[in-house]
């Protein structure tokens, strides 16, 4: 169990080695150039010179990512070339809001998913199935600006139920989940229901039932722990999904995450930003993922025993 | 007192022709009061040495002063922190004698070495200011530019509350540089101890001082009780809330929540606003120093025929580019906005025409026309403004590829002399640091921008208007301010005869209002504390 745990952790190391080293590299091959977002427009050819060699931007692209892996190994992300500010401060300040997010978005999905496929596996083919699913279908698609706009619009503008975005309390959490939790929702609900499905045609759910147990607790202490196991591992991928749609889902919801701050940062080709945002991000995904797998070790012997 | 009202001639000169002397304030101005004010994007820095955004512009100008300021609304140059000056006949030298008594918000009394200070830390190339350049006319710049100096030769102190500056070159714009937020003055000690935070921390003498700062949420600013404009700011503190779609920020003051939204209507909201009196009651026009254009790259083919150049330019279809912004500019016939002292009255400009265009074409030798790629900046309504250009250049018989890219990928575009035959400037496009026609000149259309990595996209460079600008920059005597002024408009009609660019049109503002806002509607479209005046406008309720 412990050698598992320092072979993965290994793993996960070199994972954002490879990251960082990506990463770097196309940033550094980006046709745009950041000194000059530094300089301004009415800068000389010396001035751009001078910020160029400043920042060591003049070096080769090695010795720069040397610089940065150097710097990363003691904790030190550097300073944003555009605010000036120690890029892990900037982080630190808005991490907790995006994490905060990220749960609420996952009980919203886990809740939403859950329900709509266990509902469809036990109405197999029948209207109430297919509906279901085409509702799960709309999640899937539909884009995360358009339904973030109109939760907006109809529960916060017309209805008042929530406020009409911010920070700060449980409802400004419920229309950004919801937001971002719809997509994950449909995934979860197709999971759900062939999993579900599936589980339900076992012989220990044949036996459950043939000992005469109620319908609810067949499904419920049964069935239920057996089909929601594929369904945790696909949570800690999740967590990389949502980094994606989290930049859109905080613009609209004026959410002060990392999105936020990944998108202006990108604009203005802010190198120490974004390579801080992409590496927190990655370590997100890689816990996530990590996770995913040791509790599907707890709670399925069979895995545990495979080890 | 003398000194102050015979240079307050030249100011006068120099900016519009308006009363530039005491600014009257509201009569039904209140004090008092709390406002919400949104922007979309976070404010990257509030250091004036650095800051050069949409959002952080007037919250600096809020929280630090300059030697010289503008009279609220307008382009009127007035005294700032100098309470009056003198300019030596030939120009060469200026003295400022400061305001005695002003504090910073640290509660330390401003000096004159504040200022050297100051001047010295903007134009030091590790503070990395991208104003540094403006201050090109002091003598000693260019071996503070160098990293050969590390204080101006030409700003000294000459008493406890003089500073006297000396330039290397006249420069009819030396006040309107000093106006400017880069050369605000800054407490050294504070500077020193906050180090590159000091934008985090801002200290300054102005109206309001940084009370709260939650990053990507929210910025406070509180009353500056102690400042030394009597009675000004009429408000106790601003609230900015940053991380806001335009969108949403309109439907929150919709709702009663917020009071201005900092990046005014969404373009999907303009026609239900507008179409609602009492919504469109609220809302606020103003001209701002800005022009939309093409640049045509005058080093390659075939852009470097000026009459496929021209022909480019009686092509493009101005008015329907300007509904695709629902309406939102006026048609642009020449670099300088119509509100920018120097423009050319009278001028049509090259009329839609895109016969005669044809006929141009075929007579450079392209009556079959050509294939080229238009670069325009990906984010809405650029694209769509760069279909219509499309679509107008496919009339005679040119064919643009359209290449949408970031912003920093665009601009590192025009950047390179052989990369971008045109560029849509939109998003990018030049809006003045000061009201000065030369602003519109040097980094844009001179020989110093036409360099890799410049701004001067059409790498147009005429060696004889580079003359003709630094002799109309060296006239500073107030009596020729009108002589200079006609050397501007003649070299910008040079321009237009070689035609580097398609002026397209020059954007108007419109922002919003909450009911319960005061102050006259120029504080709301101020062309130098843009977005918003934040000193002078109040609450009524």
């Amino acid at each position: 169990m412990i050698g598992y745990f320092l072979r993965r952790l290994v793993q996960s190391l070199l994972i954002l080695l490879g990251v960082s080293i990506i990463t770097f590299v196309l940033l550094y091959w980006l046709p745009a150039d950041p000194v000059r977002q530094i300089a301004g427009r009415s800068a000389t050819a010396q001035t751009v010179e001078n910020i160029r060699q400043q920042l060591g931007l003049d070096q080769p692209l090695w010795v720069q990512y040397w610089r940065y892996l150097t710097g990363l190994v003691q904790g030190d992300l550097g300073r944003s070339y555009l605010q000036k500010t120690e890029v892990s401060t900037l982080i630190a300040s808005r991490l907790p809001a995006s994490l905060l997010l990220m749960a609420g978005a996952i009980f919203a999905e886990l809740l939403l998913g859950l329900s709509m496929g266990i509902v469809a596996a036990l109405r197999r083919s029948t209207t109430m199935d297919q509906s279901l699913m085409i509702v799960s279908f709309i999640g899937v698609s539909a884009p995360q600006f358009v339904v973030g706009l109109l939760l907006l619009y109809v529960f916060a503008v017309q209805l008042g139920w929530f406020p009409i975005g911010g920070y700060g309390t449980f409802s400004h959490l419920v229309l950004p989940s919801i937001t971002l939790g719809i997509l994950g929702s449909g995934w979860y609900s197709r999971m759900m229901r062939s999993s579900m499905i599936e589980v339900l045609r076992q012989d220990y759910v044949r036996t459950a039932r043939a000992k005469g147990l109620t319908r609810l607790r067949v499904i419920f202490r049964h069935a239920l722990p057996n089909a929601i196991l594929p369904i945790i591992a696909m949570i800690g991928i999740d967590i990389g999904i949502f980094m994606g749609g989290i930049v859109v889902v905080e613009s609209v919801f004026g959410w002060p995450g990392i999105g936020q701050l990944a998108w202006q940062a990108i604009q203005r080709v802010d190198i120490p930003i974004i390579m801080g945002v992409t590496l927190v991000s990655a370590i997100a995904i890689v816990i996530g993922n990590l996770l995913a797998d040791l509790i599907s070790l707890m709670v399925d012997p069979r895995i545990r025993t495979e080890l | 007192m003398k000194n102050f009202f015979a240079t307050t001639a030249i100011a006068l000169c120099f900016a519009l022709p308006a009363g530039a002397e005491d600014y009257q304030p509201d009569p039904n101005a209140k004090s008092g009061g709390n406002i919400v004010v949104t922007y979309k994007d976070d404010v990257a820095t509030l250091d004036p040495a650095i800051g050069y955004d949409w959002q952080n512009w007037s919250m600096i100008k809020s929280l630090f002063d300059g030697l010289m300021d503008y009279d609220p609304g307008t382009t009127d140059l007035r005294p700032g922190l100098a309470e009056s000056y003198t300019i030596s006949d030939d120009g060469m030298v200026f003295t400022f004698e400061m305001r005695n008594g002003v504090q910073f918000h640290n509660g330390r009394e401003m000096t004159a070495e504040d200022v050297v200070y100051s001047f010295n830390r903007v134009t030091n190339p590790t503070t990395q200011s991208p104003g540094a350049g403006f201050f090109w006319s002091i003598k000693g710049y260019d071996a503070m530019a160098s990293g050969e100096a590390d204080a101006l030769e030409g700003v000294t102190v000459e008493g406890p509350s003089t500073v006297r500056i000396e330039l290397s070159r006249p420069d009819a714009t030396f006040l309107h540089v000093m106006a400017l937020n880069f050369a605000s003055v800054v407490p050294r000690e504070a500077v020193e101890a906050s180090g590159d935070d000091f934008g985090k921390n801002p200290v300054g003498t102005g109206a309001f001082s940084l009370a709260e700062w939650t990053i990507g949420q929210r910025l406070v600013f509180a009353k500056n009780e102690t400042y030394w404009r009597n009675g000004i700011p009429y408000l106790d503190q601003i609230t900015f809330e940053v991380g806001q779609e335009p969108i949403v920020a309109l439907l929150r003051l919709q709702n009663g929540e917020v009071d201005v939204p900092g990046d005014g209507i969404p373009p999907a909201k303009f026609q239900e606003v507008m179409g609602d009196p009492a919504q469109a009651g609220r809302v606020v026009e103003g001209g701002q120093l800005h022009t939309g254009y093409i640049t045509l790259n005058t080093q390659m083919p075939p852009f470097d025929n000026a009459d496929v150049r021209r022909a480019v330019n009686m092509a493009i279809n101005k008015d329907r580019i300007i509904q695709i912004i629902n309406g939102r500019a006026i048609a642009a016939t020449q670099p300088l906005p119509p509100t920018m002292p120097g423009y050319t009255e009278g001028y049509e400009g090259y009329a839609f025409d895109p016969e005669a265009a044809k006929a141009m074409l075929a007579k450079a030798g392209f009556a079959e026309g050509f294939e080229t790629e238009l670069y325009v900046m990906n984010t809405d309504p650029n694209p769509r403004i760069a279909q219509a250009i499309q679509q107008d250049l496919a009339g005679i018989g040119i064919t643009a590829g359209i290449k949408s890219l970031a912003q920093a990928s665009v601009i590192a575009a025009g950047g390179e002399a052989d990369q971008a035959p045109m560029i849509w400037s939109g998003g990018m496009a030049w809006i003045a640091d000061f009201p000065d026609a030369a602003n519109f000149y040097g980094p844009i259309l001179g020989c110093s921008g036409a360099i890799q990595g410049g701004w001067n996209w059409s790498w147009y460079c005429n060696e004889a208007l580079d003359e003709k600008s630094a002799s109309a920059d060296a006239i500073v005597d107030p009596a020729r301010a009108g002589e200079r002024l006609e050397m501007w408009s003649e070299i910008y009609m040079t321009i237009m005869e070689d035609a580097p660019w398609v002026p397209v049109f020059n954007e108007q503002r419109y922002t919003m209002k909450s009911p319960r806002m005061g102050g006259k509607d120029a504080l709301y479209v101020d062309p130098v504390s843009i977005p918003v005046n934040y000193d002078y406008v109040f609450v009524t309720d």
